[in-house]
């Protein structure tokens, strides 16, 4: 239920009135529907088109009251539309609780909605959850007096490769349509056609590829928009609901995940009025089967004589501690950014007190010893309170988008930006290279800014003290970009806030995942931090010097330096270079590998330990705002993996040491004990390095500028092919002057050559607004991953005509 | 008798070309204007409100009124929108009199639009009348050429652009909410209200939307004062008006008399029902008004006369059925039309009238259920006062007055076809062969 009260504002502070419901006096906010202040007092009014996150309509006339008194003492003469209805001081309600009128009004209406409607209820996906068929039985006639024909259409019909339409059980709410013109600002499906014959229509030449379809299926009140991976799944009433929080990106957003026969069979948007409202992406809905392949890791495996064979549990622990007591603590840790804050806590901990080695990371993706500093000194130890939040986002003057494409980086933030745009004329300014789908889609101001010229750029937008910025984790690609952005919020007296993109990545630098940080925001050079850790952790000492980040771990390990890597679940080529993440495995003296499938680096793994999938465990994900999400157990099965976590304790028992934390409630409650630091924060130790902004074309050529496609190539959305289909295709994008002078023309393909000989295809879009000099290229489509070539934002490459390397 | 008729809109359709700048100008056409610039906005609007001009569409209300409710202080251009969109069964007096005297509308749109502020003036006609709509362009073309429009008109100062707008074909767009979606370039779908088009209107400004008849009306009253207008019709419904008749007449067609005339008037101007038959029912102002019947023929028509009865005035189209006629078949004929009309956008409209026509059809056919009256009653209590706009009340409207005045031709309907009671044939003006289902 959605009280009517502007973000940040409390509730004490809003001006109520006093209406009458069903002779119950109740004081709502001004401007209240009179639906929702039935709700107030615990009266259900029956409703198809009304959703409190949607603007009203008043179309299914459901929710029809009655109204004797509109507080002026005189009455209304015909029945009214709750929904549309805004309380007036002294307003009297009568709904179908008290009214024979209402309640005859509502009993005809649903009789009306049952004329054309065809009553598949045994074998449609929503019977057992469906509005329509609960509200005909709580609110209607048992029978229906209509004896004559029914309408109906060939069924169903894909509005999507992932959306189903039947239009025989719609009724026209229009909430579909609603949501994607205003939620999410993809208008490709509208109601057409009039009469009984109205329905749901789609453009012919343009399908509903929109990022965040799913979610009409989720709000159709009918069977009538359902999903083409779940359709004839289950029965609603065989499936068991587990709240929990989505694991695909840092945004956070609630989840409902049902399941049957051990497999979960849906996920739905759960309910957070703070994270997502009601709302979530398609890829946090529809992207949960990648661990059901034959890839999946189910028991240890240990390299023997070159080959990796299945081990027992026991020999592979032996063999794991083996290794890594030879190597000491010459050894790196590299965890990936999937992990929740207990798994994250869990090898933290076994870098420190097991290994004894401050070489830690979880940064699988380009990465700068400028954020180094910057996730140590204006991230790590901050809470909730400290930092800026979704309800900020539309409480703010204006927001300022810096390496971060809300659309494809951020879903979440994406639709409360756009909502804070709609509703609270919130401005949006972004430092993009063009105006993407999601910046117009936000009626941001594009400032045009060249990939590496984000500082530049910044110190060109007027900041004040009711501006907000959200700087994207690409930051790290743009040299001296995170900095300026700390100078010049800081003069301006605006917020930041630093918004990674996966889930675990705000717990990793929380839990201390990084050379530089210990749990709490505590900094390894700081030697009262450091006592405080090792006191609570119950040994003598933990290493005092910063240890070496992801790039430094995986030289060192190519050049033999470190005889060790345990590595958790990340991919080669979502590093700066894929094949320097390859050598440096191949030539580790030792790699032990977490992973709940088979990749690239258990493939060149010593010794192999299946971890638990993400429906498989329990845990907390904290989202970009700081906020907790909890993670819950969805499948219970006797011979489910075991948690990283787990896995790591067995090894420091194994090893001699004890991790001292086994399961995720003893990390949770340990890392909470131990608090964030409160001592002095970590101010930046010395320059950061290659914060020298690179200068333009600085060879010739043109430079490149990425971010990732919401759906894209990542591994996470494996196994769902009409989700696939859905992604936008991979294109090139370049100026029309970048066109002229490189030899392209729009529609026709451009392969892109890098400094090192490698090159890619694409199709090439020109765009009128694509900065000049530079081509836009998505960082990792289908077949198309930048990690394989070694480029980065910024990077220099050469474009020629399709086919001509 | 004929000098119950007062002919003002009409006085001009006899001239040759009528229609033309030329014979309108002649007969004193857009003398108006220069009167109406000689006052301030407010003083045309006072003078209109004055007048006792109700709203010639069908809901009545003060024209003047609705002129003052445009907000002065809302920043956004201000908008006067004609309904041109005539497209109910049986009313026919705009289109008459835009095909005979366009320029009688675009008069009254200047004097309008100067009275509101308005300097974009559209009309949204129905597209089907493409000859109408020739004309009125064509007028306001030269209405441009004689410098009635465009800028700085008669050295007022004053601007004003009029557009007129085609409409492709649905009902629903001559309600004035779905009319300015569709001029926006929407599907015509009924608006939520609040906000009302006085105050976020066309392109979410503030917007006056009137009849043509209304809006025609204006230069008379400009040019002959309030009071000569006042001085005509009843107390509270005042002036002229065009009373269309149609149906089992002598003599069917427009007469222009004062609000309050009787049917038994007009049936006497019209030459009276054909010859050999009696009258059975009629609408007082289109299919959407409750049917009235013989009883009701000295009721005035005029707003308070007709809702004294139990109906409405509407749009004047009296639509005259004679003996021969069952009403049950009309009744159908009627809600097939509201059935085909609904917009979908509410349910009770859009269901409703999908089950009203089947079920109609069983009586027609004589294969309703002993009961079935009540329930079409039923259906139409559940429809009525439920919808998201007045379609769908005017859907139901002629269904229940029908019942009301001939149950048992309802009731006939148990057992007997409507065609055995009321032979087709009989009804239609030329030959039709006995047995035939016309």
């Amino acid at each position: 239920m959605s009280v009517v009260t502007k973000p940040g504002e409390a509730l004490a502070q809003v001006d109520t009135i006093a209406v009458t419901i069903d002779g119950i006096e109740v004081q709502v906010p001004k401007g209240t529907l009179a639906i929702r202040a039935a709700e107030m007092v615990g009266i259900a009014i029956p409703r198809f088109c009304d959703h409190p996150l949607l603007d009203p309509v008043g179309a299914c006339r459901q929710c029809l009251v009655e109204v004797p008194d509109m507080g002026n003492g005189r009455g209304m003469p015909k029945p009214q539309a709750s929904c549309t209805l805004e309380c007036a001081p002294g307003m009297k309600i009568n709904t179908q609780v008290t009214s024979p009128v209402a309640e005859k009004a509502q009993a005809g209406m649903l009789e009306f909605l049952l004329v054309n409607h065809p009553l598949d209820c045994p074998i449609c996906d929503k019977g057992g959850e469906c509005p329509l068929q609960n509200q005909a039985l709580s609110n209607g006639n048992g029978e229906s007096r209509y004896e004559g024909v029914k309408r109906t259409f060939p069924k169903p019909v894909p509005v999507s490769a992932q959306v189903l339409l039947d239009r025989e059980r719609c009724v026209l709410c229009a909430r579909c349509t609603r949501f994607s013109e205003q939620i999410s600002g993809d208008p490709f499906i509208a109601l057409v056609e009039r009469g009984a014959l109205q329905q749901v229509g789609k453009y012919a030449e343009h399908p509903y590829n929109s990022y965040f379809s799913g979610n009409v299926i989720q709000i159709c009140p009918v069977g009538a928009l359902t999903s083409v991976s779940y359709r004839f799944q289950s029965r609603p009433f065989d499936l068991v609901s587990t709240d929990s929080t989505c694991e695909h990106c840092a945004g956070g957003c609630a989840l409902r995940v049902d399941h049957r026969h051990f497999q979960v069979k849906r996920r739905l948007a759960g309910a957070n009025p703070a994270v997502n409202e009601e709302w979530n992406c398609d890829k946090g809905r529809f992207a949960f089967v990648s661990g059901r392949g034959e890839d999946r890791v189910t028991r240890p495996l240990v390299r023997r004589d070159g080959v990796l064979k299945v081990a027992s549990w026991p020999e592979a622990i032996d063999a794991a501690v083996a290794g890594l007591r030879a190597a000491g603590s010459s050894a790196g840790v590299l965890t990936g950014g999937r992990l929740t804050v207990e798994n994250a806590y869990g090898y933290s901990k076994f870098a420190r007190a097991v290994l004894g080695t401050n070489n830690i990371d979880f940064r699988s993706r380009p990465a700068s010893a400028e954020e180094t500093i910057f996730l140590t000194t204006q991230v790590a130890g901050r809470g909730l309170g400290d930092g800026v939040t979704y309800a900020d986002l539309e409480a703010a003057k204006r927001v300022v988008l810096v390496c971060l494409e809300p659309e494809e980086e951020a879903a979440a933030i994406f639709l409360r930006l756009r909502k804070a745009v709609r509703k609270h004329k919130v401005q949006v300014v972004t430092l993009a290279p063009y105006a993407s789908n999601g910046s117009v889609k936000l009626n941001a101001t594009v400032v045009p800014t060249g990939p590496g010229d984000e500082a530049a750029a910044l110190a060109g937008v007027e900041l004040d003290a009711d501006t907000l910025v959200l700087v994207g984790e690409r930051a790290a690609t743009s040299p001296g970009t995170l900095a300026a952005v700390v100078a010049k919020a800081e003069s301006a007296g605006a917020r930041f806030a630093w918004v990674p993109r996966r889930a675990g990545d705000r717990g990793a630098v929380e839990v201390g995942c990084l050379p530089t940080l210990l749990p709490g925001g505590r900094a390894v050079h700081d030697a009262a931090a450091r006592v405080d850790v090792a006191a609570a952790w119950g040994v003598e000492t933990l290493p005092s010097e910063p240890g070496l980040d992801a790039t430094g771990i995986l030289s060192a390990a190519e050049s033999g330096e470190l005889q060790a890597l345990v590595v958790g679940g990340l991919e080669p080529r979502d590093f700066a270079s894929a094949q320097q993440v390859r050598d440096a495995l191949e030539s580790a003296g030792f790699v032990v590998s977490l992973e709940s499938r088979l990749s690239e680096v258990t493939e060149r793994a010593d010794v192999v330990f299946p971890v638990a999938l993400i429906e498989e465990h329990a845990g907390t994900f904290w989202n970009w705002e700081h906020r907790p999400g909890v993670v819950n157990t969805v499948i219970r099965q006797a011979n489910t993996p075991m948690t990283d976590l787990r896995v790591l304790a067995a090894l420091a028992d194994a090893m001699g040491t004890s991790l001292g934390v086994r399961t995720v409630d003893q990390a949770a409650t340990e890392f909470a004990e131990l608090g964030s630091w409160e001592g002095p924060r970590p101010v930046p130790a010395g320059k950061p390095n290659g914060a020298k902004p690179r200068a333009n074309g600085r060879s010739a050529g043109f430079r490149v500028a990425t971010w990732r496609q919401l759906l894209d190539g990542g591994r996470g959305m494996d196994g769902e092919a009409a989700l696939a289909e859905t992604a936008k295709p991979a294109v090139a994008r370049v100026s029309p002057a970048t066109a002229a002078k490189a030899g392209l023309a729009h529609g026709g393909e451009v392969t892109v050559v890098t400094d090192a000989g490698g090159f890619f295809t694409l199709p090439l879009e020109v765009a009128e607004d694509m900065v000049d000099g530079a081509v836009w290229v998505p960082t990792n489509a289908p077949g198309v991953s930048l990690g394989e070539f070694g480029v980065l934002a910024g990077d220099t490459v050469q474009l020629n005509l399709g086919g001509v390397a | 008798m004929t000098d119950l008729l007062t002919p003002v809109l009409s006085a001009n359709w006899g001239t040759a070309k009528s229609w033309d700048i030329g014979a309108y100008a002649a007969g004193g056409g857009y003398a108006a204007l220069d009167k109406a610039f000689a006052m301030t906005p407010d003083q045309v609007t006072e003078l209109v409100k004055d007048a006792g001009l109700r709203g010639r569409g069908g809901a009545g209300f003060p024209t003047g009124m609705k002129w003052s409710f445009v907000p002065k202080d809302n920043p956004n251009p201000k908008y006067l929108v004609v309904n041109a969109d005539e497209s109910e069964p049986g009313t026919c007096k705009d289109i008459p009199l835009l095909l005979a005297s366009p320029h009688t509308l675009v008069e009254g749109m200047i004097i309008a639009s100067y009275a509101i502020g308005c300097h974009t003036a559209f009309v949204y006609i129905r597209g089907e009348v493409l000859h109408v709509v020739r004309r009125l362009r064509n007028a306001v073309e030269q209405a441009y050429a004689a410098g009635h429009l465009g800028k700085d008109i008669h050295g007022s100062g004053y601007d004003l652009d009029i557009i007129v707008h085609a409409g492709a074909g649905a009902y629903i767009c001559g309600e004035e909410t779905a009319l300015l979606d569709s001029l926006e370039g929407r599907r015509g779908q009924p608006r939520l209200r609040p906000p009302f088009p006085a105050v976020a209107g066309l392109y979410a400004s503030p917007t006056v939307i009137n009849n043509v008849e209304s809006i025609a009306t204006v230069p008379s009253i400009v040019v002959n004062g309030s009071s000569w207008f006042s001085a005509m019709g009843t107390e509270k419904s005042k002036g002229m008006t065009i009373y269309s008749l149609s149906g089992h007449v002598t003599r069917p067609g427009q007469f222009e008399a004062p609000l309050g005339v009787t049917l038994r008037e007009l049936l006497e101007l019209s030459g009276g029902i054909r010859d050999g038959h009696q009258l059975k029912f009629w609408t007082p102002g289109g299919s959407s008004t409750p049917i009235l019947t013989g009883e009701h023929l000295d009721v005035p028509l005029d707003y308070e006369g007709m809702a004294g009865v139990g109906s409405m005035l509407g749009t004047k189209a009296l639509q005259v059925f004679d003996e021969t006629v069952s009403v049950v078949r009309t009744t159908l004929r009627w809600v097939e039309f509201y059935k085909h009309e609904s917009c979908g956008k509410c349910t009770p409209c859009r269901e409703g009238s999908w089950w009203l026509v089947q079920l109609l059809k069983q009586f027609e056919d004589g294969v309703a259920a002993p009961g079935d009256v009540d329930k079409l009653l039923d259906i139409c209590d559940n429809i009525g006062g439920k919808s998201f706009c007045a379609l769908a009340d005017g859907a139901v409207a002629c269904v229940t007055s029908a019942v009301r005045h001939f149950r048992p031709e309802f009731e006939a309907g148990y057992h007997t076809p409507a065609r055995e009671l009321f032979p087709y044939g009989r009804s239609a003006l030329f030959e039709v062969p006995e047995g035939s289902h016309a």
